[in-house]
């Protein structure tokens, strides 16, 4: 019951303000979610957007892709410059960020901080482990597993590139195999590498941000938007345009991101048919692509329209059996008991190298340290506001301890075990059949990077239906960023509000295919890439100010 | 005739539902019935509370003013969901059995030509509902 028998209205009712469920810190503010929001009517559909963020984003979104479209000459080459001079210029940068996302993590871990719990101290979670492990998954890096799984460790272990790890031996040099001794060192580093890549460091980004989201909206009270976590710094000015920059940095990098990897993707999935049905040229144009774009599209549409538990949540758990059951048939095809002995030492090796990977100064790798993790690291940046945010939404009811074991341990072993068995299993074809192995073939011989994990696939038996399983992983893959990413933008763009009309998440789904489709067929795609990894740097700065603000959020929080 | 009402609320849009709510009070008291107020809210905070347990003492305030003005016996149910743009008909279906209603009496828009393939709240429930639907143009 209110205090206050007259208070029908909206204005918050600061003195009988309940605690979400159980003790928390509600931030006092007069804001009010989506009191910025204009309601305007197109034809039947009513919106309700938040006025200088979503037109900011939208005309923002229109005008790169026709800049792009009419000046691709120009404009990748660009792009693809300020990309190389960010990741070179400012790899220290990146790497000590990364570093300091993993501590802040596992400091929270360990202290008294990670008692606290998301949505109040007697919130129950919303999913179960399964429904949420695999939705953050799915949306963390599923695709992202499909793509580099071979390429990444392979590429380590023989590129003729002189972008190896640490500048160390690779295991094949002049298509040679090198001698016992180093091809073992030279496999344990590009399995360390790669596990660097995919482990602790990206997950700290991803739950840095997931975990500021959860807690400003469910414990505090704050709209679930970007900006809400820097109420600690900015205090009101948040709802002016400080937090409209940080907003439209985050639809801007949501959306790019999604319709690159959608393009992408789609090219991925096209090679791969191409590939398993024997369709040369497959890629020469774009038609076959944009058939694979529309496709994914429609299934993100009808996704989108079964909402969160009917769609994403289903979508994810389907894909996540999948996932299991191919990478049970490489463990239990592949090389069984060399991927068994190896996983302990790939995970030894991935800790007693992590120190030297990620120290950000003195080092000569360039290659390997500027080329892949400053451009990975910028890369996980400008994804974390749509992963974190879709993280957030389904953690609550998670103590802090629990969301980081599960956000940021689990999944780093998890990547481990997937990384041990295509890249060990794509090594081991390596060691054995050296430069007649279809995996030295697409990887080194011929950069083919989408034919990788196809190539690894197709010396193991039943290739043609895990090649098939393979593509499915990625179609699936897809529809559900497709759909969450839309959830996100939606929520970003309505002002916070996950009760926005439908029609709205139609939009940016829709939208998110055509500018995917736009920039296939305008060759921009690169171009892109290179711009939303350049969201990177502007967001590197952003989620330090976040760590703070989070360590500051949760210390204000009842324990 | 009936003994429970049920009258789905939307807390933001308060000053819309004036046709809906007077048709609803109306024949709550003709007939002697319970006039029951369901919202449908998510966990994150949105524009009418910040919490469900904010959102719960609003719509018991709202469900207990129109009780003291009308002369009516209230009650009032607050449904959190997950994804409340979507799943609002299904919410609301499944608290209409659980309540045990057996009237909805519902605001709804007068129809266009998008409902032809995408029925908004009202068309869902009166599509759906075992019981009778009243819908309010």
């Amino acid at each position: 019951m209110s205090q206050n028998e007259d208070d029908t209205t909206n204005v918050p009712d600061e003195d009988g303000l309940p605690e979400p469920e159980g003790a928390s810190e509600i931030i006092d503010t007069e804001y009010e979610t989506g009191q910025d929001n204009i309601t305007p009517s197109i034809g039947p559909f009513s919106l309700d957007i938040h006025n200088p963020v979503f037109v900011v984003s939208g005309l923002v979104v229109v005008a790169f892709v026709i800049i792009t479209l009419a000046f691709q000459d120009a404009m990748g080459p660009a792009l693809g410059a300020m990309r190389a001079y960010l990741t070179s210029t400012f790899d220290w940068f990146f790497l000590m960020a990364g570093n300091i996302f993993v501590i802040v993590c596992l400091g929270i871990l360990i202290s008294p901080l990670g008692k606290i719990r998301i949505g109040g101290a007697d919130a129950t979670p919303d999913y179960t482990y399964l429904g949420w492990f695999s939705m953050l998954f799915a949306a963390g890096m599923g695709i992202g597993l499909m793509f580099f799984g071979v390429l990444e460790p392979a590429y380590y272990f023989a590129t003729p590139w002189g972008d190896q790890p640490l500048g160390r031996e690779t295991g094949i040099v002049d298509g040679a195999l090198m001698d016992p001794a180093t091809v073992e060192a030279a496999r344990k580093l590009a399995m360390a590498a790669t596990i660097y890549h995919w482990g602790l460091h990206p997950w700290a980004i991803y739950a840095v941000v997931a975990l500021s989201l959860a807690l400003f909206a469910y414990n505090k009270g704050l709209p679930l938007t970007v900006r809400s976590i820097f109420y600690p710094i900015f205090g009101e000015r948040i709802w002016g345009w400080p937090g409209h920059v940080i907003d439209i940095l985050a639809v801007f990098a949501t959306l790019f991101g999604l319709a690159t990897s959608l393009g992408f993707g789609a090219q991925q999935a096209s090679a791969g048919i191409g590939f398993v049905f024997g369709i040369e040229g497959i890629n020469d144009t774009a038609t076959f692509s944009v058939i694979l774009i529309v496709i994914i599209t429609g299934l993100a549409l009808i996704s989108v329209l079964r909402g969160l538990d009917g769609g994403v949540k289903l979508l994810s758990q389907i894909n996540m059996g999948l996932a299991v059951v191919l990478l049970s048939f490489v463990i239990l095809v592949g090389p069984t008991w060399v991927l068994v002995s190896q996983f302990f030492g790939n995970l030894g090796a991935y800790f007693s190298e992590i120190v030297p990977l990620s120290n950000p100064i003195g080092r000569e790798d360039d290659g390997y340290r500027q080329g892949w993790t400053a451009f990975y690291w910028a890369w996980w940046i400008s994804w974390s506001p749509f992963v974190g945010m879709f993280i957030a939404r389904v953690s609550r009811g998670r103590s802090v301890r629990e969301f980081i074991t599960c956000v940021l341990l689990i999944p780093t072993i998890v990547s481990a075990i997937w990384m041990t068995a295509f890249g060990g299993t794509a090594i081991d074809q390596l060691i054995n059949q050296v430069t007649e192995s279809a995996v030295f073939g697409f990887v080194i011989d011929t950069y083919v990077p989408e034919l990788s994990l196809f190539g690894m696939l197709s010396e193991l038996p039943f290739a043609a239906i895990t090649s098939v399983v393979g593509i499915v992983l990625v179609i699936i893959f897809f529809v559900t960023s497709s759909d969450s990413g839309s959830l996100v933008i939606d929520t970003i763009t309505a002002g916070g509000k996950i009760n926005a009309p439908v029609s709205q998440r139609v939009f940016w789904v829709i939208f998110e295919g055509l500018v995917a489709a736009a920039l296939l067929i305008g060759g921009g795609l690169v171009a892109l890439q290179a711009a939303s990894v350049s969201t990177g740097l502007p967001f590197a700065i952003v989620l330090l100010l976040a760590c703070y603000a989070l360590v500051k959020g949760l210390l204000s929080e009842p324990r | 005739m009936y003994r429970k009402i049920i009258f789905p609320v939307d807390l933001t849009h308060i000053d819309q539902l004036t046709r809906a709510l007077q048709t609803a009070t109306d024949l709550a008291r003709h007939y002697g019935a319970e006039l029951c107020f369901v919202g449908v809210t998510s966990a994150a905070p949105g524009a009418a509370a910040r919490n469900p347990q904010e959102y719960q003492t609003r719509l018991q305030t709202f469900a207990d003013e129109q009780g003291a003005a009308h002369g009516l016996e209230t009650s009032c149910k607050a449904c959190v969901s997950h994804d409340p743009s979507i799943d609002t008909d299904k919410t609301l279906l499944s608290a209409i059995t659980e309540l045990g209603g057996d009237l909805v009496i519902m605001q709804t828009h007068v129809p266009n030509m998008l409902d032809y393939v995408w029925s908004g709240h009202g068309g869902t429930i009166a599509a759906h509902s075992d019981v009778s639907v009243f819908l309010v143009r």
